[in-house]
């Protein structure tokens, strides 16, 4: 090699060199601002996070916003709309309003909680099952093939009615029949990230499998998971309502969004006192969709690069 | 010290619908520690199958039939998983061949950097975060500390590798295993690449395992060659004898084959006729034999083995040196012994 191509190749360096220190500064806490602002364009999943955020608040801040005790049973029993009561009273006389607002704040506990449980369980699932693969992939997904096979409603009902409607058996039944959707997504991820160059590299390193999983793999599923937990919280709301509904679910006299429209299977409330149901069904669709909506924005916002 | 690395009759198989195929047969060479070992050869010949052998990362499907890979004096084929694993990285580190996905793209390069530091050296964040940006420096990446919170998609594939490399010596490892390390690069990268290896390399003393298919990289890179032909060494030598006197055909056809800037213009560079055969289907006797020029009756029938002829230089072929009469006498002493 002699001078002059020393010196070329100097250059050429430097040229590289010079290109990299083009790349703005700005570009590099890119990846949350990326996501915030393709999300931000989405402008229904804009709607659906703010309507979120409010649902949320007014969900925690329940017991200052009502105007009555949700249970306190009154003497105005049925009462229409009026300045005392804005949404009315029920059939033994306690306030809708407040009853609503309890209510939200139950449906949406049970919405996070339930959410939560899954989607940390069919993670798990579906990470073992994708990466080790072989007779431990065959075995977690035909258990995974046999919750899917079962018409769950029906089983919801069974478990329900053998060990009591309450706050954590509804939780645990719905999140027992909700983890197989999850852990497939996760599995089908882990199948093709485990085949990434960049997880083979850190096998090549020397890294143990826990760290692969965790810190190289699940980060690449993440934005799938959020996804689905997010489109999960509105579908696990509607089958709370679904249960509640057919009384086998939060039992009277705690408030949810779906033992409110209980009263509804009556068709003198149905048709004649709409107070009682239309403005629980209203928070339900509300809630649903704006769960979805955000659901919506957040797959477009992480997905890809 | 002897030799740093020491691959005996290594024989590997892969388990598949048709059966095991056998894809690497009867490969040996060493490696000297602070020397740069080439292994060239086409796509499938075995090469990139007997790196990863090297690594333990041969996967469920593949294994070691026979022979041993011995590093530092620890046989490599009866070491536990959980001592390959401390190996890895460490001792032994690897660097892919396509720097564009080998990085993960959700995190920052300079953490990728400071992990396999923090996990081997077990180095506290601040030590393993100041060394990664030295490193980064190191690899010619300006403005280290900023470009250790970029990700990998902010980078040209040039830079990427250079981080690549920056994680595979981030240990000082005593081996670096190259696997086709410039062929994803644009060519004038490649040579700052190769320098960039060349340097490393002088400064920690680390052996480079080289596995490539570009003789040009071997030339600029290599100290020692060994040239792989379905599955075999065919011929192993110092990289001046092998440029400059090539013995095996195969490697003849090979060097006759790299396009001239003095060849006569308009002409066809010529090209070793056939094709690679199926590891299904491997001829009898010298595997080559079908493509070869030289084959005789017995090429056909008896498989040459990988023999000395000289220092350091091995050929497998049975016509080799044909013009010094006591050689002759030599191959047709083995020959007789092997056909007996």
């Amino acid at each position: 090699m002699n001078a002059t191509e020393l010196a070329l190749r100097q250059e050429a360096l430097d040229s590289e060199r010079e290109t990299v220190s083009e790349v703005p500064a700005t570009n590099y806490e890119s990846y949350a601002r990326q996501v915030r602002r393709k999300f931000m364009r989405h402008k229904l999943a804009v709607w659906g996070l703010a309507t979120t955020v409010l649902l949320i608040a007014i969900g925690l801040l329940a017991p200052w916003l009502a105007p009555y005790h949700p249970n306190e049973i009154t003497d105005d029993f049925s009462a229409s709309p009026s300045a005392q009561y804005w949404l009315g009273t029920d059939q033994v006389g306690r306030d809708v309003l407040s009853r609503l607002l309890y209510g939200t704040r139950v449906s949406l506990l049970i919405g996070f909680t339930t959410v939560a449980l899954y989607v940390l369980f069919g993670t798990f699932v579906g990470m073992i099952a994708g990466y080790y693969g072989k007779w431990i992939d065959m075995l977690l997904m035909r258990i995974t093939d046999i919750f899917l096979s079962f018409p769950y409603m029906l089983v919801a009902l069974v478990i329900v009615s053998v060990l009591g409607a309450s706050l954590w058996t509804i939780i645990i039944v719905l999140a027992l029949f909700k983890w197989p959707g999850i852990a497939m997504l996760v599995r089908g991820m882990v199948l093709s990230l485990k085949k990434a160059d960049y997880v083979r590299a850190g096998v090549a390193l020397g890294y143990r499998t826990p760290r692969i999983l965790l810190r190289h793999i699940l980060p690449g599923a993440s934005g799938a998971i959020i996804v689905n937990a997010t489109f999960g919280v509105a579908s696990t709301i509607l089958s709370e309502a679904g249960l509640s509904f057919l009384g086998m679910g939060v039992k009277s006299p705690q408030a949810s969004l779906g033992n409110m429209l209980h009263d509804a299977q009556s068709l003198t409330v149905l048709t004649e006192q709409q107070w009682l149901w239309l403005p629980a069904g209203f928070i339900i669709l509300l809630t649903v969709l704006a769960f979805n909506f955000v659901g919506d924005g957040l797959r477009d916002a992480l997905d890809g690069r | 010290m002897g030799e740093l690395l020491k691959v005996e009759r290594l024989q590997i198989a892969f388990r598949g619908d048709q059966g095991e195929t056998i894809s690497v047969e009867d490969v040996s060479f060493a490696i000297q520690p602070g020397e740069t070992m080439a292994i060239v050869g086409e796509s499938g010949c075995g090469k990139s199958v007997t790196s990863l052998a090297i690594m333990g990362l041969l996967g469920a499907s593949g294994s070691i039939k026979r022979g041993y890979i011995s590093f530092l004096d620890t046989n490599l084929t009866a070491a536990s998983e959980q001592q390959l694993r401390k190996m890895r990285g460490s001792q032994v580190s690897m660097i892919f061949q396509e720097p564009m996905t080998s990085l993960n793209p959700v995190m920052p390069i300079g953490r990728q950097i400071e992990e396999a530091l923090r996990l081997h050296l077990k180095s506290s964040r601040k030590e393993a975060r100041q060394s990664a940006i030295d490193m980064l420096r190191k690899v010619g990446i300006p403005r280290p500390e900023t470009i250790a919170k970029a990700y990998p998609h902010m980078l040209s594939g040039g830079m990427r590798q250079r981080v690549m490399i920056a994680i595979a010596l981030i240990c000082q490892p005593k081996l670096l295993i190259a696997d086709e390390p410039t062929t994803a690069l644009d060519v004038t990268i490649q040579a700052q690449i190769i320098e960039l290896m060349q340097t490393l390399q002088a400064e920690n003393g680390t052996a480079i395992l080289l596995v490539t298919h570009d003789l040009g990289v071997v030339a600029a890179m290599a100290d020692h060659v060994a040239v792989m032909y379905a599955g075999q060494i065919v011929e192993a030598a110092d990289v001046y004898t092998l440029f400059r006197s090539p013995r095996h055909p195969y490697t003849q056809g090979l060097m006759n084959s790299i396009p001239r800037l003095d060849a006569i213009s308009g002409g066809r560079a010529p090209a070793i006729p056939g094709q690679v055969p199926s590891l299904h289907e491997m001829p009898t006797g010298c595997r080559f034999h079908p493509r070869c020029p030289y084959a005789e009756a017995s090429c056909r029938e008896l498989q040459p083995e990988l023999m000395e002829t000289g220092d350091r230089h091995r050929v497998r072929c049975w016509l080799t040196e044909t013009s010094e009469a006591d050689q002759i006498a030599v191959h047709r002493d083995t020959r007789q012994k092997v056909a007996l």
